[in-house]
């Protein structure tokens, strides 16, 4: 919304972005510019839409109309290799992690190196367990599987298999959900340290402030199918919106009912 | 009007299914033939599909084959035909019942496998994971599949005939008194080479069928575990009819006239 004029092309750029399942209208006309080295963090309610968000930019659902620039560059349509060149930038962090349990933790975070790059499965490892460690874990994890792990320490794996091919975009959807508040901020740090190391766009997508004031640069609310506020992190708090001010303190009064928060 | 309404979104309903499935079946297909190819994933089908199956699909034909011996013995002796158990043990084996049953029992094995570990995939957003990574879900997760079914299916078929035969050369030399040599001669003399061949394209397009459904019933599921649930009925039971279907179809194109 507002475009950083020291940057002409914005990382990432949507404009009028448009997507319904059936009657449901989920996102309903979406701008937004996510500029290059920016933290941009989107809050909203449970089904509101953030993860459609994130999927229609990743290509993985395509928009019904609207447009999603990366670098300057149209993607709404693309498929097969000019997709994938588009999301061999791009690092996600899925909300439930989205491991792959046939294989080994290091496999999983190595996987992007070795189908898409083609990188040796000796050169692979070694990256693999150096990502491991960033995020704080110890290589004896790499021989384990999925399903042995805990939810946090799956999230800093598949933290780590966000960051191993060095994107230069990284999405986190609730990055922190479903962790008890000191993993969180560990979490927390560990986005802001990796983004900050690789010099990369974050975009992520919370509904715990804690983690939104921590990791963002800038904060917007979607809602109702629309970004109702956009402004810096430390403005959310005092925004003059009476739905940005419901949420980010919780209370059950307000403009946001129950109905309009499923719909 | 609401009658005709409803007819036609019952049948739009169904047209768009049929879409839906014949892209899932050209995507699928050109991706066999397209490389990049993963071989350790082939392999890995090939041992599930073919190895792991052989016990299910041995057992089976064995128990076909002596029943058949015992069945046509008993019941061609109406008509004094005993001398030709042999004959009609192999050509049944080899043009239907060695195809058909393995088919089956692969549908059940393995159809449903892969159905729920696609399905699971699906909704724990393993396949969505595999887009971001650069890797298509249909080069990494379907392909393997079909190449593994198409090639193993043949394979398990052509043992599972040898089995058979076996089990009713069992029957045939114990329970009613043929002589061995007799037995083998009267199992060879009668049999062409199309009797096998038959069998052996039907068993190519069963494994493809099977995993196919497996996969496209996979790759589509929905809603957690109830929906994976739901695939893998789904996936077993398509599958099975399909085999049955294609079955009378292959047969005609081969023997009819
Ligand atoms: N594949 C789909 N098919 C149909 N409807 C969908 C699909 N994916 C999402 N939806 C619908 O879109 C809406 C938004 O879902 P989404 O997953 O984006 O919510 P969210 O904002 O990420 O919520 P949460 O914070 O709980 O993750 C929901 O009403 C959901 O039912
Ligand atoms: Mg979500």
């Amino acid at each position: 919304m507002t475009p950083n004029p020291a940057e002409s092309v914005p990382k990432i750029r949507l404009r009028g972005v448009r997507k319904r399942f059936g009657s449901n209208v989920v996102l309903d006309g979406i701008d937004l510019d996510v500029a290059t080295g920016e933290s941009l963090v989107v809050i909203g309610g449970s089904g509101s839409g953030k993860s459609v968000l994130l999927k229609c930019i990743l290509g993985l659902l395509r928009p019904d109309s609207g447009s999603i620039e990366i670098d300057g560059e149209e993607t709404v349509g693309l498929s097969g290799r000019a997709r994938d060149r588009v999301n061999a930038h791009i690092g996600m962090l899925f909300q439930g992690a989205a491991l792959f349990d046939s294989l080994p933790v290091w496999e999983n975070v190595a996987f992007g190196l070795i189908q898409g790059r083609r990188a040796g499965r000796a050169e692979a490892r070694a990256r693999a367990l150096a990502c491991l460690k960033q995020v704080g874990l110890r290589p004896s994890v790499a021989e384990l599987y999925p399903a042995e792990l805990s939810g946090g320490m799956q999230k800093r794996v598949g933290l780590a298999r966000a960051i191993a091919a060095q994107p230069d975009i990284v999405f986190f959807d609730e990055p922190t959900t479903g962790l008890d508040p000191i993993m969180a901020d560990v979490i927390n740090d560990l986005i802001v340290a990796t983004t900050r190391d690789l010099g990369a766009t974050a975009l992520s997508i919370t509904h715990d402030m804690a983690s939104a004031t921590k990791i963002g640069d800038r904060i917007a609310m979607l809602y109702k199918g629309r970004l109702i506020w956009v402004g810096g992190a430390q403005e959310v708090f005092d925004s003059g919106n009476a739905h940005v001010d419901q949420f980010v303190r919780g209370r059950a009064e307000g403009p946001i009912t129950d109905e309009a928060d499923a719909g | 009007m609401n009658f005709l309404a409803i007819v036609g979104r019952v049948f739009l309903a169904f047209v768009l299914q049929v879409g839906r499935f014949a892209m899932f079946t050209g995507r699928a297909v050109s991706h066999i033939v397209r490389p990049p190819f993963y071989p350790r994933l082939i392999a890995r089908q090939m041992v599930e599909i073919g190895y792991y199956s052989l016990p299910v699909v041995g057992l089976t034909t064995l128990f076909s084959g002596m029943v058949l011996a015992l069945q046509s013995h008993t019941g061609f002796a109406r008509f004094s035909a005993e001398g030709a158990v042999a004959t009609v043990v192999v050509i049944s084996l080899t043009r239907e019942l060695g195809p058909v049953l393995a088919g089956l029992m692969v549908a059940g094995r393995i159809g449903a496998a892969m159905a729920a570990e696609i399905g699971t995939m699906r909704v724990t957003e393993q396949i969505d994971a595999l887009s971001t990574l650069s890797t298509n879900p249909f080069k990494y997760l379907v392909a393997p599949r079909l190449i593994a079914g198409i090639t193993m299916l043949p394979l398990l078929v052509l043992v599972g005939d040898i089995i058979g035969v076996f089990g009713g050369y069992l029957i045939g030399t114990t329970k009613l008194d043929f002589n061995p040599a007799t037995y083998i001669a009267r199992t060879v003399e009668f049999l062409e080479t199309i009797d096998v061949v038959s069998g052996l394209v039907k068993a190519a397009v069963f494994g493809f069928v099977i995993a196919l459904m497996g996969c496209y019933h996979g790759y589509h599921s929905r809603g957690g575990a109830q929906g994976v649930g739901a695939a893998t009925t789904n996936a077993v039971v398509s599958a099975s009819i399909l085999i049955l279907i294609l079955n009378y179809v292959i047969t005609e194109l081969f023997f009819a006239q």
